[in-house]
């Protein structure tokens, strides 16, 4: 399942931008591939991220997996709710499951991404 | 997926019930069905189905197969009674393990040795080196293993076998039918659980997974990936060759020296495992409970105050610990080792403490 209205990285995660804020998180075909989700480990508030840079891990009972920002910014607020309920990741990977909301840097990166049409391309190829 | 990966009897069923596939000692093996968390739940509460045919099955056949098999392995063989099931260690010279595996003694002087997947070219290669009049059969990959496992497995494999399943004990077999197919049973598992597994002719595994599965998952009996076992078996403390058990890691390090028989005549490794047991100064498995959320993982550096002491082994998310706990075993130094103690694992950078408690993590009610 692909969100028409996101943008994606090829890594699978997506990033919906309101003016300049963006929320992230990783795609269904992410969570569906990593399993049941048990761990999230975010970035502290404040920090500065740099688009595709490392910011934590997300981690299913099996693996352990990079999480990379499709996007530069300043790290405003994470999904604390996630350290008691790792596993809205798997059951809500757009809505309850967001990782991080940043204020953005370059509203111009979202050029280096790909749009709904071309993920699904990507995830289904 | 790589071309040369071979294939069990069941593959076309495991795709069919959707399995995500992954290697694993050479053959392409379901990781997991609905999701590991899910399959896990079934096997504590109901049961769940394994296909387990990429372990390695040895037929061996003569009179002398105990005193023979009792020369490479810390466990008595000779001693087992007819029909029995016994776990056992192969060791090299230096006490390390070349695998643990579990012998069945079966009518006219005939047995089965089940090895790990991952080791069964080096032991067939092992018992056919090893001098005596022994007839041996590799039957690797042609016969099918489908096990068993949960506290419902009895009634639900019952109906479909001839013989009487809850008479049998725990580590015991018995030759019978499944559906009219001749089959081994055991009363063995790998999951903590009361459970079965069924040795059968590959040929005619399919007909028994999907009879189990047919009458089976109303109530509840899922099929269930290498995923959720290794989760099964982390929880009840058990050993997995190449992580708490290794040519360098010796079955009494690995806290098996319960399998050691000193008083059997003399095996591959025994001084030295002897000596190690009586020295007692050596690293050991021990287990421990993460205190916090995040997960430790195979090679992560483990520490006791600033001294590192050792790594983790295994580590997994257990939800059957203490209403869901990440657990793990280390290879640790002695003084590590005690019960109690307070450990810390470097995870990406940071410490994160841990203390160590008696394994098993997981006993079943009964």
């Amino acid at each position: 399942m692909v969100q028409p209205d996101l943008l994606y990285s090829k890594e699978h995660e997506w990033v919906r931008i309101e003016g300049d804020r963006a929320t992230i998180g990783i795609t269904d075909y992410a969570q569906e591939s990593l399993g049941d989700i048990v761990y999230v480990e975010l970035p502290k508030t404040g920090k500065a991220v740099e688009q595709f840079g490392n910011i934590g891990v997300v981690e299913s009972v099996k693996a352990v997996s990079d999480l990379f920002t499709p996007i530069s910014g300043e790290v405003l607020e994470v999904n604390a709710a996630l350290d008691a309920d790792p596993a809205a990741v798997n059951r809500d990977p757009y809505g309850d499951g967001w990782l991080v909301k940043l204020k953005l840097k370059d509203a111009s990166e979202t050029k280096n991404l790909l749009s709904a049409r071309d993920y699904e391309k990507l995830v289904t190829a | 997926m790589n071309e040369t990966l071979r294939r069990t009897a069941l593959y076309d069923e495991h795709r069919r019930l959707g399995a995500k596939m992954v290697e694993f000692g050479g053959f392409e093996m379901p990781v997991q069905y609905a999701g590991i968390l899910k399959e896990h739940d079934a096997v504590r509460k109901r049961a769940g189905l394994f296909d387990l045919s990429h372990m390695g099955q040895f037929r061996m056949r003569g009179e002398n197969v105990a005193t023979w098999a009792d020369t490479m392995t810390i466990n008595g063989v000779a001693t087992m009674k007819l029909m029995q099931a016994r776990y056992n260690i192969f060791c090299n010279e230096q006490g390390g393990a070349h695998d643990d595996t579990i012998f069945y003694r079966l009518p006219e002087e005939r047995w089965l040795l089940v090895v790990n997947a991952s080791n069964a070219t080096k032991m067939w290669s092992l018992l056919q080196r090893h001098p005596g009049s022994v007839r041996l059969e590799n039957r690797h990959g042609e016969d099918a293993l489908i096990a068993v496992q949960g506290p419902r497995s009895v009634s639900m494999l019952q109906p479909h076998a001839d013989a009487d399943l809850a008479a049998m004990k725990y580590y015991t077999c018995v030759e019978t039918e499944i559906e009219g197919i001749p089959t081994i049973v055991a009363r063995t598992g790998y999951t903590g659980e009361d459970g079965f597994e069924i040795f059968v002719d590959g040929a005619f595994a399919s007909n028994i997974w999907n009879a189990l599965l047919r009458a089976h998952a109303r109530d509840g009996l899922e099929p269930c990936g290498l995923g959720a076992r290794d989760v099964l078996r982390l929880e009840a403390g058990m050993p997995l060759y190449g992580h708490e058990l290794t040519e360098e890691i010796t079955p009494v390090q690995a806290g098996q020296s319960w399998a050691l028989k000193l008083s059997k005549p003399a095996f591959t490794g025994r001084d030295v495992l002897a000596q190690q047991a009586e020295r007692d100064d050596y690293a050991r498995i021990a287990g421990i409970v993460m205190n916090g959320r995040a997960p430790a993982r195979e090679g992560y550096p483990v520490f006791l105050g600033d001294r590192r002491v050792g790594e983790v082994r295994s580590g997994s998310f257990a939800p059957s610990v203490d209403g869901g706990k990440n657990i793990a075993t280390v290879l640790v130094e002695r003084d590590a080792a005690t019960i109690g103690a307070v450990l810390a694992v470097e995870i990406r950078g940071a410490r994160h403490e841990a203390g160590v408690v008696a394994l098993p993590f997981y006993k079943r009610s009964q």
